[in-house]
């Protein structure tokens, strides 16, 4: 069995404070905030780790918060080390005008789609990606949907008042 | 004749158009002519090919009948399940749960209100925690059941599927005392069950522990050891360890070939840990191995479902949650309370506690996961779903290289990837 504390004093070791900013723990499964030009590296030593082993990429999401000047888009790699049936996430975040991130799907080739499915959404650009094009959504759409900028629902819609309802 | 044949003179290889990129011309990364030189046929595979249950485009280059390589296109029943859910109220997304995995969606939604009763850290009886599970292995059952009839009707071997198809039903008669749903059953609520398993459910589960091993018995005899179905499966569509592992399988596509990860298992969850169940595991990963990994997990499914009848506890089916619960009706009429929160939660009034949280579920499929992230808001601020077929469904072209048409055809079937949750 590995902790979480475990995992995060060798990334200290390893990496640095210059690299990692920072952890978070929800609900067992710790977060670590990293740099986007450090994820591959650390993603790749986790991978190649003997102890660790965080062979399984579980999930890969996007995400945007508006409000987060320079680091507006933000990619969630979750690990798994089904050696030792623990998780491990990473964040980054870039900045909406520039968002850049180096693909893991040379490695992990599932992570392939997940990244198309991050671009498709979220307008992440994985640079050195093989195939980045759009996965779920029409080609010809231009613009990315996830982001909070557009609303769920018709805007002329006069029935769903949200001032009615206190939101 | 045999003089005219010997007759025609072979055609010239290597006589093609386009770039010449190694040994092979491409076109857009695709292949054009053979590695002998000969043009290759492009061949759409769907989008609505009866062949295939649901709708998936595959573009195939073929070598005669061997598929050189596939290009699959996916997301004509994508309806944005994730941006939905950012605007909904946390009980109106178990519907959209409903209609990811349709072939099991009772398990779709108890890991959606599992994730829920996590973030809010709801306590779940025993005995609400029991049926879930009951609910829940019935819905493999089904699923699976559906999985392996088809691949013999892939296979061409109709029977078996009409006659699976009758406990099936038996299975949603099951879920119609449970919900009054039958397919897209939006069944359980935030803290337990909304109702308890009755009288009349409990005799239809009985009657069907008693009735479907027979049933289950024939159809293995029809094709586990039919010539023709063994000719057709085994060796079709391999998977190693490592490509599944890359691939990021789960569920009985990866334990068909060898690994025994389980999440009921690893991490149990709703009171696994009390039931006595092995984990199938095949090895070499092929169809055959696949439909037999099935079949073991409809035996175990079973085994679970009587355990958890024959030990039902008593108790409460629901948890004391009145904030995320709805009230019976009866006390909305009479109680002030009751009335309150019918409205707050109808309305989607009540704010969700500001955090994160990630569970996941062993889906019909594999690793179901639900990662929700909430702001303090009347809805999540981001839902991720984890999909198995999304992502395993990407190995689909790899496993389908070199072999016909007919045995990509069952490689899909038997891959069980439900359009609903591919595209979700």
């Amino acid at each position: 069995m590995i902790t979480n504390q475990e995992i995060a004093d060798d990334l200290l070791a390893k990496f640095g404070e210059a690299t990692i900013a920072g952890f978070e723990e929800h609900h067992g499964i710790m977060s670590a905030f990293v740099t986007v030009d450090s994820a591959k590296t650390i993603i790749r030593y986790l991978y190649d780790h003997p102890g660790f082993q965080f062979k399984f990429l579980t999930d890969l999401a996007g995400i945007h918060y508006p409000d987060n000047k320079g680091g507006e888009l933000g990619v969630i790699y979750h690990l798994h080390s089904w050696t030792h049936n623990h998780r491990f996430m990473l964040r980054i975040f870039v900045p909406v005008e520039a968002p850049d991130v180096p693909t893991i799907s040379d490695f992990h080739l599932c992570a392939n789609w997940m990244e198309r499915e991050a671009y498709d959404f979220f307008g992440i650009n994985f640079v050195g990606h093989p195939n980045l094009l759009r996965i779920l959504n029409i080609e010809e759409m231009d613009y990315f949907p996830m982001r909070k900028e557009y609303p769920m629902e018709d805007a002329t819609r006069q029935d769903k008042i949200d001032a009615l309802f206190g939101r | 004749m045999s003089e005219e044949v010997s007759n025609i003179t072979p055609r010239e290889p290597g006589n093609v158009m386009g770039p010449q990129v190694g040994n092979l011309a491409l076109k857009n990364g695709v292949p054009t002519v053979s590695e002998d030189g000969r043009e290759l046929t492009t061949l759409n595979l769907g989008p609505t090919h009866p062949a295939t249950h649901g709708i998936f485009q595959n573009i195939l280059q073929m070598d005669g009948e061997k598929i050189v390589s596939g290009t699959p296109t996916i997301g004509y029943i994508h309806r944005a399940f994730e941006k939905i859910a950012e605007r909904r109220p946390l009980y109106q997304i178990t519907t959209l749960t409903d209609r990811m995995n349709y072939c099991s969606s009772p398990i779709n939604n108890m890991g959606w209100h599992m994730t829920v009763e996590k973030l809010l850290g709801i306590e779940v009886p025993k005995r609400a925690q029991y049926i879930r599970v009951i609910m829940m292995e019935l819905a493999r059952i089904a699923d699976h059941l559906i999985c392996n009839s088809i691949l013999g009707v892939d296979s061409g071997a109709f029977t078996g599927f009409l006659y699976v198809m009758q406990k099936r039903e038996e299975i949603y008669e099951i879920y119609e005392e449970m919900c009054g749903a039958r397919l897209t059953t939006n069944m359980g609520r935030f803290g337990g069950m909304e109702r308890d398993l009755s009288n009349e459910a409990i005799r239809k589960t009985r009657e069907f522990i008693r009735t479907f091993p027979a049933v289950m018995q024939e159809f293995e005899k029809m094709l586990n050891r039919n010539r023709i179905f063994i000719d057709r499966t085994v060796g079709v569509g391999p998977v190693s360890q490592e490509m599944a592992l890359q691939y990021g399988f789960t569920g009985p596509n990866l334990r068909a070939a060898g690994i025994d990860y389980d999440m009921r298992v690893m991490s149990p969850y709703s009171s696994y840990e009390d039931f006595d169940f092995d984990i199938p595991v095949g090895y070499t990963g092929d169809t055959y191995d696949r439909y037999m990994v099935r079949n073991g997990e409809i035996w175990e499914s079973f085994k679970i479902v009587q355990q958890a009848l024959e030990n039902l506890p008593e108790g409460p089916f629901h948890a004391d949650a009145p904030e995320f619960y709805l009230p019976p009706k009866q006390e909305v009429y009479r109680n002030m309370e009751a009335l309150i929160y019918h409205f707050k939660i109808v309305m989607g009034e009540i704010p969700i506690p500001v955090g994160e949280v990630y569970h996941s579920v062993e889906g019909g499929n594999g690793e179901l996961g639900f990662h929700l992230i909430s702001d303090g808001g009347r809805s999540p601020y981001r839902l991720k779903m984890r999909r198995p077929c999304y992502i395993f469904y990407q190995a689909y072209p790899e496993m389908c290289k070199g072999v016909t048409l007919s045995d990509a055809i069952i490689i899909l079937s038997s891959m069980n990837v439900i359009a609903g949750e591919l595209d979700a």
